[in-house]
Parts: C-alpha cells; structure tokens; sequence
C-alpha cells in the first residue's frame, strides 16, 4: 500500500499548530491557563511535530 | 472486554453539577479539520479495496510502527480516557495496576508466545483459530458471542459520547449520534480495516497532545510532582504498599490482584480479543506482527501519566483552599468521577486548546467505535456469513457483504445507544453477561496452543461450563459486607444466597474471574482426556507449541529480536512497580 500515514498526520498537526499560533497571536493578553498564552507555546509544539511528521513523509523512508 | 472501570454519563447527570463549556468558531473549525482528514484517509484509501483481504485485514500490509500504535489506540477509547481518569481520582497510583500489571505481561506473552500461532495459522481471525485449532462448534461460539459484543461496546461508547456532548455543550443527543455515526461510517465504509488503524493513529497523538497540556498545567498549579504526592494519603500514592491493609482504596488483596487482573483478566483480553489482535494480523510478515503487542506496550507503559495523573491532579485540587475548582456532583448528589477529565479541561484550557482537546475527546469515542465496527464486520463475515449461511460465493460478494455489515453495526450501535438511554441499568446488565461470558476464554486458548491433547469437545463445553461457573459464583457472592436484614440486589449478586462476602465490586469480578478460569481449564482438560482426538498432529502444525518449528531470531539485530526488547519491556514495568511500590 502506497500510502504514508506520516503525510496527514504532519498536516493535521501543522494546521492545528497554526491555528492555535494564530489563534494566541491574536488574543495575546487576554484575560482568557495559569497566565500562561498556552495557546502559541502549545501551538509551538504541535508545529514542530507536525513539521517532523512532514519532514519523515518527505524522506518516504519507513521508520 | 477487560474489567475496567466502566463509565456511565447517563443523560440524568444533567441535573448534577457538570461543567458547562461554551465553544468558539476557533474551537469548532479544529473538531471540523479533524473531522475532514479522517473522512479525508478514508476517501484516499478507497482505492486501495481490491478485494475481501485488502478491506477485512489490510491486505496484511500495514507498517510496523502504524500496527503497534494501533494496538495500544484500539484498547484507547472512552473508557481509558475517561474511566482510567476517574479511577485516579478513586484509587490514586493504584490504577496503574490496569497497566503495569493488567496489560504490559499479558502484551509481551502475546507478542512471544501466541502471535505465531495466530499469524503463521493463516487464520484470518481469532475464532477462525479456533476453528482450526478445535473444531466448528467451538468457533461459533467465539464468533457470535464477540461480534454480540462488539456491537454492544460499539453502542456503549456512541451513547456515552452523545451524553457528554449533551451534559457538556448542551448539543441534541439525536444530532451527537447521528453525526458521530455517519462519520465513522464514512470512513470505515471507504477503507475498511486500514481506515480504523489509521485513525486510531491520529487518536493516539491527539490523545497525547491534546491532553499533555492539562497535566503539565496541573501540575504546575500544585507545586510539582512532589507537590501533588505530598497532598495525597499516603494510601493513594503507593500502588503495592497498602495493598494487604483496610486502608487499600481499591479492596482488591494480591491474589485477587495479581492472578485475578494480571493473568485471567489482562492475558484473557490482550491476547484473545480480535478486537487488538486484529491489529498485529495486519502487520506485514510474522516479525512485524511479533513486534506489534511490543511497540504498543512502550506508550502504554507511560500512559498512566497522561490518563490517571489528571484524576490526581483533580482530588488534590478540589481539597486545595482557593483553587475554585470541585470534582462535579451527578444527579445523586454524589461525586460524579467519570466528569475529572471534562471538568479539568473547562477549568484550564482556553479557547483554541479547548477545541483541541474536546476534539481529542471526541476522536478517542469515534475511534473505539470504529474499532469494534471493523471487529464485527470481519467476525461477521468470515466466521458467521461465509461459515453457515453464504459458502461458496466470490471474493467480491464478500466485500460486498463487509460493506453491508459495516452499515448493519452502526444501525445495532444505534439501537444500542438507545437502549441504553432509555432502559435502566442495560448496559451494567449487559456488562456483567460479558463478564461472565469472556472469564474463562483464556484458559481454551491456553490449553489449545500449548497442549496438543485438547479436543473440540474439551474446548466447547469447557468454555461453556466456565460460563456456567462465573453465573453461579455471581450468585453466591456479594461486592460488599451486608448487615443481617439488609436488601440484596440481585444485580449485584448473591442472588443464590451470599456465600463470599467482598469489600469492593472490583474484587468480585476479579474472583468470579478465577473461579470461571479455573474451572474451565480443569474441565477442558477432563473432558478432553475422555474424549478422543479429532486432529492429528500433522493437522495441528502451526497451531500447538509443541509440534512447531520454533522461530529463530538469532540472525535480527538485537533491538528488533521479540524477546529481548520484550523482556527489556517487561523489565521496565517491574521497575515502575517498584518505584511507585
């Protein structure tokens, strides 16, 4: 089966990731987590991971 | 199914004290790509459906690392998610005995011991093994009894999930199960098996991203790992410590514990149920399969971080002064512990990382129905359909038919769901019959793979009189101390006059576990030495141990050899017993 996982995972959390970037970005400030704008540092992770997955589909190599 | 702590969010609990969560477009465009990319894999995989293997098994070509995650995510529903959270809130560190000592042993078993057997038999199910192994009558049994049961669990975790929605974001019930099942089965129509594992893939990493953030920030909220341990009883932050004493919050003894949960109950569920097995039958040679349980049993080993730490987290923070925060109450007025994870999710995340997490949410009830979906259809047809009503017919009859018991499932999940809503107490009933159904089921698959005398009959009516076992010892035994002159609920048992008296509900299955076991394999064994054979050794070649060329891992790399990185794994989780001991 010609077909990587990897490839919508990265996607989904690469979206995802911008989303919440976008999203903190935005209400940066916002009386809306401890204090913490956990949506840009999480939003962070989920970019990262999501870039990984992309970057392994891109190689096409198995893990 | 395992005898997890079940989860009951009945649409009654809306009295109760439940958070309310109002969501965001933000919120709601995350839950919408989600939803998009897994019907999205399932339009993609589409063409990928040549024939009954590709749909039912994946064409048996699915990557290693995607098998194993999917093992470990087929076993991650609602009822980890949420129940394993509201057993820490109970229980404390205890709940890791669901993992440390009800899972990680029994997974490594498989993975060393029966995979080559399920795998290198050909057969393209569990019950088909059986069929092989014993004889027809046998894997009728297996077969109907479990595609009963996949349904049924199938509708649990689509009622559950229409419940939640409506006690939390106030959506329709009707609506919640009619779109959550169109969902599933747009994907699981389109890509078969390969759909669900796919799926179940995504879960586990939204599972773990989605809910890593609740953990971190509670912890942090508390003062740190050592912070929240030293706010906890002592009872509730040892797993083996207090296990002997009146202090034991779960009032299971060792016995009960270990042989109870970490042999009848855990080997009976991760290495008999299709359901995960399924998953290391996709794989794409017998190392790959081997690998799976293995690769899934790592995360597994950690997930108590992610699942039960947040019930902890809650309990600490509901005593802690000025933290606004109370577990919720249900409509009782008791503390409703199946409410921890939705109730820390409204207390600390924000809109945005709101939406990701009720998305992880709703992907771990979507998933787990989807699971038990492609269980039954493959159950359906291969070892019920092409079996006793539809012989002979083409290949593509049979996909044709997987296809229409995929649609069927989701209709008998509905109906399910329904009961549920609206007949009391259905699926605690239901649960309890599975109950006393799947206790004795390891020790046939036990006897059939590791002694080459056992015969169909010793297996059939074994099975049948450890059914019968488990109802009788229901019967005479109560889940707690009764006071003379007090109520028996039948429900709960010693409706044939109490005769064992426990201290919990949990260490009554655990026993009615070990008596159904024992008694199945005592008399399997009898019946099989008064029975004669039916096979002869050359039939049962890649069935039984004995009579099996062992397989060689010597010329593999270390690091990929089953039995190193299992015992390696297994190591591992004795040493998470004893830190936490």
């Amino acid at each position: 089966m010609n077909f990587d996982l990897r490839l919508p995972i990265g996607i989904l959390f690469t979206l995802f990731g911008l989303i919440l970037v976008g999203f903190g970005i935005f209400t940066k400030g916002s009386e809306i987590s401890l204090g913490h704008n956990i949506n840009i540092s999480w939003g962070i992770v989920l970019l990262v991971f999501g870039a990984f997955m992309l970057l392994l589909a891109k190689r096409g190599k198995n893990l | 199914m395992i005898a997890v702590p079940t989860i009951s969010i009945l649409a009654a609990d809306v009295a109760g004290s439940a958070p309310e969560i109002n969501l965001h477009p933000i919120d709601y465009s995350i839950l919408g790509i989600y939803i998009l990319v897994v019907i999205g894999i399932g339009f993609v995989l589409k063409k990928y459906m040549k024939s009954s293997s590709d749909f039912f098994l994946s064409g048996k070509s699915i990557p290693v690392w995607v098998t194993g995650l999917a093992f470990l995510s087929a076993n991650l529903g609602a009822q980890e998610v949420i129940g394993m959270a509201a057993s820490g809130a109970k229980y404390g560190i205890m709940t890791s005995h669901f993992y440390w000592v009800g899972a990680i042993p029994a997974m490594i078993f498989l993975a060393i011991f029966m995979m080559p057997f399920y795998y290198g038999s050909r057969a393209r199910s569990v019950p088909e093994y059986l069929k092989l192994r014993f004889d027809e009558k046998t894997r009728g049994l297996n077969a109907i009894s479990f595609a009963v049961m996949t349904v049924a669990s199938s509708g649990a975790s689509l009622h559950a999930l229409a419940s939640l929605l409506h006690l939390l974001l106030k959506w329709d019930y009707n609506v919640s199960l009619a779109v959550s099942s169109l969902v599933v089965l747009a994907y699981v129509l389109k890509g078969g098996l390969t759909s669900a594992i796919y799926t179940e893939v995504l879960q586990f990493f939204l599972i773990v991203l989605g809910f890593a953030p609740l953990v971190i920030l509670g912890l942090e909220d508390l003062g740190g790992w050592s912070g929240m341990m030293s706010h906890l009883k002592p009872e509730f932050a040892h797993s083996w410590k207090y296990m002997g004493t009146t202090a034991n919050p779960m009032g299971v003894e060792w016995f009960g514990m270990v042989f109870g949960l970490g042999f009848v109950l855990s080997f009976g569920y991760w290495c008999t149920d299709f359901l995960v097995v399924q998953r290391a039958m996709a794989a794409k040679n017998m190392g790959d399969a081997r690998r799976t349980p293995i690769i899934g049993a790592i995360p597994k080993m950690l997930f108590p971080i992610i699942v039960i730490v947040p019930g902890m987290i809650a309990l600490v923070l509901a005593a802690k002064a000025g933290s606004n925060y109370s577990i919720p109450l249900g409509v009782t007025g008791a503390t409703d512990y199946n409410l921890v994870i939705p109730s820390l999710i409204a207390h600390y995340l924000p809109t945005g990382m709101l939406g990701l997490a009720l998305t992880a949410l709703m992907a771990s009830f979507m998933s787990g129905m989807a699971g038990n979906v492609t269980a039954f259809n493959t159950v359906w047809t291969y070892d019920i359909y092409q079996s006793y009503i539809g012989r002979g017919k083409s290949d593509s009859h049979y996909m044709w038919m997987g296809k229409a018991s995929t649609v069927a499932g989701i209709l008998i999940s509905f109906a399910f769901a329904y009961m549920a809503k609206n007949v009391n107490n259905i699926m605690d009933f239901l649960q309890l019959v599975f109950g006393f159904v799947n206790a004795p089921v390891f020790a046939t698959f036990l006897l059939g793979m590791f002694w080459k005398r056992a015969t169909g009959h010793g297996a059939f009516f074994g099975l049948l009189l450890g059914t019968f076992a488990a109802i009788v010892f229901h019967g005479i035994s109560y889940p707690e101390p009764l006071e003379v002159g007090a109520k028996i609920i039948g429900s709960k048992g010693g409706w044939l006059g109490i005769h064992y008296q426990f201290t919990s509900a949990m260490a009554q299955n655990f026993w009615l576990a070990i008596v159904a076991w024992t008694f199945c394999f005592v008399l399997t064994i009898a019946i099989s030495l008064a029975t004669s054979r039916t096979k002869t050794d050359g039939e049962l070649v890649g069935l039984v141990y004995s009579l099996t060329d062992k397989i060689q891992e010597e010329s593999e790399p270390l690091w990929k050899r089953p039995s190193v990185v299992g015992s390696v794994v297994l190591l591992v989780a004795i040493v998470l017993n004893i830190i936490f001991w």
